[in-house]
Order: C-alpha cells, then sequence, then structure tokens
C-alpha cells in the first residue's frame, strides 16, 4: 500500500549545516538579507520531508477517510491512523483511543472547556489558571464561569517569571474541580514544574489540563509519567503544518464526555428518533478532518524523532544561553522573564524604544521576531510593559543568527540614541 | 535607503523625542482617546474650537515612534485649520498610508504630509500611523465632551 510516513532507520548525527539543508525556506532572503527567522514560538518552519509529505498526499493519495472501499480511501485511513500511532508513541498514551485530532491548542482546549466543563462543572466550582496563561487557556474558561456560574482563580507570578507555588497550596482547595495550566510559556518561557503541579492538583480530587503547545517540541512528555488529565498541543509548532493539533485525554475522562461536535464520522448509527455516537477517538472527530495535516505531523514527529530529542535540547539550550548573555551586555535592555529554568525563548524590552519599532527595523534587517503582548495581555501587566520583543529559537538556528541579531539592535539602540 | 527614507527616518525620530503639542489643554471642546489593542498604542486628544477653527490640540499617550511622531505631526497640522479642513487632512492622510507603494506619488503637491509616503513601506505599521488620525476623526465628531471611543 501507498506509504507516506517514512520509518525511523537510523538516528541522524546532528550535523547544523545539514539539518538547515532540511528546512528550505531557511535559504531565502526577505528586503534583501539571508532570512533568519527568530519566531520559532509562533509558529515553526517545515522540513521537506512534511511539505513533500503535504503535496505528495494531494498528488497521490487523496480521498475521504473511513468510507467507502476503494483503494485510496483505505490508503488515506491507513496513513491517517499511522500518524495518530506515532503520536500516540511520541507522548506514551496508553493507546490510539486516547489521542483526538483538532485543530490546534485552542480548539483542544475549547474541546475540553465545552464537552468536559460543561457536563461535570457547576455554579460555585472553582477553575484555576496561571498570570502566564495564553489568551487561548483564559477566555474558554471565562465564557464557561459565566454560562456555568463557576469560578475562575489564578496562580500569580514572581518577578522572575516564576509560578508563585506557595500560593497555589492556598489556592487549591476542595472547591477546585479544574485545573488548566501552561508547561512554558510563550512569553516568558519559564518552564513550570509541572509534575509537581498534577500531584498537588490531584490530591484535592481536581482534574488538570496542560497546555504543552511550548514544551512538545522541546522535550520528551510521557503523559502516564505526569498523569495529566488532559495535554493540548498543535501541530505547527512541532515542525507540521497548521491546522492540525492534539488532544490526549485519559480513557475514562473521554468516555464519560459528550461530543464536542456532532456531524459525519462521529455517528455509529443515525435515525431521526437516536443517535449512536462512534467510539474513541472519532466520537470527538466530526466532519471530515485535516487529512493531509495529520499525516504531516506524523511526518513531524517522525523527523524530531530521528534527530532525538536530547540533541534538540542541547542545541537550543545553547541558543538561550548565548542570546540571554548578548542582550545582557546592553545596559537599556532588561529581559522579561528571567527563571533559570527556561525554553529557548527570550522576551525583552528596551528603554523608549517601542518593540514595534524594534520589530519593523530588524525586518527591515530580514530579521523575523515577534514584537507585542504575545497573546497574554495579562503577562504584560504584571510586568508593568504594553509590550515585548521576543526572539524564539529552534534546533536549526545558529550563535551566527544571534550575532546577526546583535548587530541590528546595536544599530537601531545607535538610531534611537 | 533612497532620500524619502531617510526624510522619513529623520523627522519620525525628531517627532518622537520632541513631540509637539504634547500634554493635555485644561479647556477643550472636543476630545477622543484612541487604543490600538494590537500594540498597545494609546492616545488621548484634546482639541479646543473656536468659531469653527482649531486653537489648540494636544496631544499624550504611549506608544511606539511611528504612532508618536504621526500625533505629533498631526497637531502641528490641524492648529489654525477648519474642522471641514482638518477633515480634508484626515481622508488624505488615510489616502497616502493605504496606497499600493509602486504607485508613483507626487509628492510635492502633499506638502507635510509628504512624509507619510514612508509608512506605505511598512504595511504592518499603517495602523499605528492612523491611530492618531482616528482619534482626531472621532473627537472632532463628538458633540459632547470627554467621549470616550476606543479604535481598532
Amino acid at each position: 500500500m501507498d506509504k507516506l510516513i517514512f520509518e525511523i532507520t537510523e538516528q541522524k548525527k546532528f550535523d547544523i549545516n545539514l539539518i538547515r539543508k532540511d528546512f528550505p525556506i531557511l535559504f531565502r532572503s526577505v528586503h534583501g538579507k539571508p532570512l533568519v527567522y527568530f519566531d520559532n514560538a509562533a509558529t515553526t518552519q517545515k522540513p521537506q520531508s512534511v511539505i513533500d509529505t503535504l503535496k505528495n498526499f494531494y498528488t497521490h493519495l487523496n480521498s475521504n477517510i473511513h468510507r467507502g472501499v476503494h483503494y485510496l480511501s483505505d490508503a488515506a485511513t491507513s496513513e491517517y491512523e499511522c500518524a495518530r500511532k506515532i503520536v500516540q508513541n511520541y507522548i506514551n498514551a496508553k493507546s490510539t483511543e486516547e489521542i483526538i485530532y483538532t485543530r490546534g491548542t485552542t480548539e483542544s482546549i475549547n474541546l475540553v472547556a465545552s464537552s468536559y466543563g460543561r457536563k461535570f462543572l457547576n455554579a460555585g466550582d472553582e477553575i484555576l489558571v496561571s498570570y502566564m496563561e495564553h489568551h487561548a487557556n483564559i477566555i474558554p474558561w471565562q465564557q464557561l464561569c459565566e454560562e456555568r456560574g463557576c469560578i475562575l482563580k489564578v496562580i500569580p507570578i514572581e518577578d522572575n517569571g516564576e509560578l508563585m507555588l506557595s500560593e497555589l497550596d492556598n489556592l487549591l482547595t476542595s472547591k477546585t474541580k479544574l485545573v488548566s495550566l501552561v508547561h512554558i510559556s510563550n512569553s516568558l518561557g519559564t518552564i513550570n514544574p509541572i509534575k509537581k503541579i498534577i500531584d498537588k492538583v490531584h490530591s484535592v480530587g481536581s482534574k488538570i489540563l496542560i497546555d504543552a503547545a511550548q514544551s512538545i517540541q522541546h522535550f520528551p512528555i510521557d503523559v502516564q509519567a505526569l498523569d495529566c488529565d488532559f495535554l493540548a498541543f498543535s501541530g505547527h509548532k512541532i515542525y507540521g503544518p497548521t491546522g492540525i493539533g492534539v488532544l490526549y485525554g485519559k480513557k475514562e475522562m473521554l468516555d464519560s464526555m459528550p461530543p464536542y461536535q456532532t456531524g459525519g464520522d462521529m455517528i455509529r448509527t443515525v435515525s431521526f428518533e437516536k443517535t449512536t455516537f462512534n467510539d474513541l477517538p472519532w466520537k470527538f472527530e466530526a466532519g471530515t478532518p485535516n487529512i493531509a495535516g495529520a499525516i504531516g505531523l506524523g511526518v513531524a514527529v517522525r523527523y524530531i524523532q530521528t534527530l532525538g530529542l536530547e540533541q534538540i535540547a542541547k542545541q537550543e539550550n545553547s541558543l538561550l544561553n548565548y542570546a540571554t548573555e548578548s542582550l545582557k551586555q546592553f545596559s537599556e535592555i532588561q529581559i522579561i522573564g528571567t527563571s533559570t529554568n527556561k525554553a529557548s525563548v527570550v522576551s525583552f524590552v528596551i528603554d523608549n524604544i517601542h518593540p514595534h519599532d524594534v520589530g519593523t527595523l530588524l525586518d527591515r534587517d530580514g530579521i523575523a521576531i515577534r514584537t507585542g503582548h504575545h497573546c497574554t495581555q495579562p503577562v504584560m501587566r504584571r510586568f508593568g510593559v504594553p509590550a515585548t520583543s521576543r526572539v524564539s529559537f529552534a534546533f536549526y538556528n545558529t550563535k551566527e543568527e544571534i550575532d546577526v541579531f546583535t548587530n541590528s539592535l546595536k544599530k537601531v539602540l545607535m538610531m534611537f540614541r | 535607503m533612497n532620500e524619502l527614507d531617510e526624510l522619513y527616518k529623520q523627522v519620525i525620530l525628531d517627532h518622537n523625542k520632541s513631540p509637539r503639542n504634547f500634554g493635555i489643554l485644561n479647556v477643550y471642546t472636543h476630545h477622543a482617546e484612541g487604543h490600538n489593542p494590537l500594540c498597545g498604542d494609546e492616545i488621548d486628544l484634546t482639541v479646543q474650537v473656536e468659531n469653527n477653527v482649531i486653537k489648540e490640540v494636544k496631544f499624550e499617550g504611549a506608544g511606539c515612534a511611528i504612532s508618536k511622531a504621526s500625533a505629533s505631526i498631526m497637531t502641528t497640522l490641524i492648529k489654525g485649520k477648519t474642522i471641514e479642513e482638518a477633515k480634508i487632512l484626515v481622508d488624505e492622510f488615510r489616502e497616502i498610508v493605504t496606497r499600493d507603494p509602486d504607485d508613483e506619488i507626487d509628492t510635492l503637491n502633499l506638502g507635510k504630509l509628504a512624509v507619510f509616503c514612508g509608512v506605505r513601506e511598512f504595511p504592518a505599521r499603517v495602523k499605528c500611523a492612523s491611530l492618531a488620525w482616528h482619534t482626531l476623526n472621532n473627537a472632532l465628531d463628538s458633540a459632547e465632551n470627554k467621549v470616550k471611543i476606543e479604535k481598532k
């Protein structure tokens, strides 16, 4: 049968020049300068194997899944489900029943809020999030609170950008029914001690969802060892296509939850009197899904598995340290988020220069960074800034690129002096 | 960098560093607040109109260099103008910053508005430059004083 997803034959040696060749976009120029892509926390670039997979799916295998007996439908279904198996193995879920395809982290969180939240949360129940959540992990809960009469509580953060864990003990009570917490902050880079928190949350009988949008591409995640009830992430931040993401949920949780959306593929039998629903995971996948995207995600996970998360972490850590040291040489620059336990994300502000001016001027030198509030307005308010500039690295970035960035930054500082 | 870019850079940096008409008028007839939620830029604009003529105008706010300079330049351009003349300037400004960057613009006829041609080079920043002008439009339309208007 036609296969789009490759098997891993051997671990790749970490040769940065060879690895960069896997990502065609890294060789383009912007405003006449070689692209320096430092906006990886927003979305990562795609390796050629993922790009080819999308093209090959539509060229050779396009058909709808779980329908019909013809060859193409069978082959597409097989690849779609093979990708699910790859994701299951990648996060060490017990079975593929626990891997739900969604459009991304945002939809995964909305699914839990809408399905689990509406069924199990009642007036007076407390939902706990933190100050460093992305808006996507605040608003679904706010809406749910409004509808169900629940109460939203917030874990504060320290000046260095770490969670105030002492406050967590006060906030966690028998009223807490659900905690939804980010693993790595997209605007501060802080890595939260989630295993410790998950255990605490369970000790008061609450459930917990982990937003792994910023961690799934950096660290090995073992959902069984973590014992989290739900975990959400996006394909496009792990070198896969946009429009595909994953919700992991423990089987007993997912079994107890009503469907999130209804329609094709999520049913067993339909009559006008009564509809019975499909088994997990398809119960939560209504309508024709992003088939090519799911297969592309499988290939993206395979790609990083051939590199190995250990090698990836090593490279990204060295970039983080180098960039942090490089920025520290400027007295007018202040780094926001200074935890010693950080992912390769550096947010900073410059005295008297607005981040958007920094972003525009760096862009003229071909350097792509993120400027703004990063969809984390509470974090911006917590640190008393309207916005920050943010550089975020992937394993394909280099110290030479950081030097290009630092030199361009020097020009910005000169210009505004 | 061509000459227009250079001019643009100099003017923007100058007004960013020393904004003209910065502050809040004690006495004013028209007022509006503008906010760009995308980047957190804020502007508070007070205008004193007498006999249909803009006698005094001041702005206060926090934002990027482009939004601040745009507000500063705007205040210098509208002082002494009638409300109708100021509104024509708002329209001309909009026309300039939204025109295709490849279109030739005869900068000679634009007067001081010419500096905003450079903004077209930065499509992502048109909103920053426009904030003050949208706010002016709202202020001039506001019949009552101290109307709070939030502008995207």
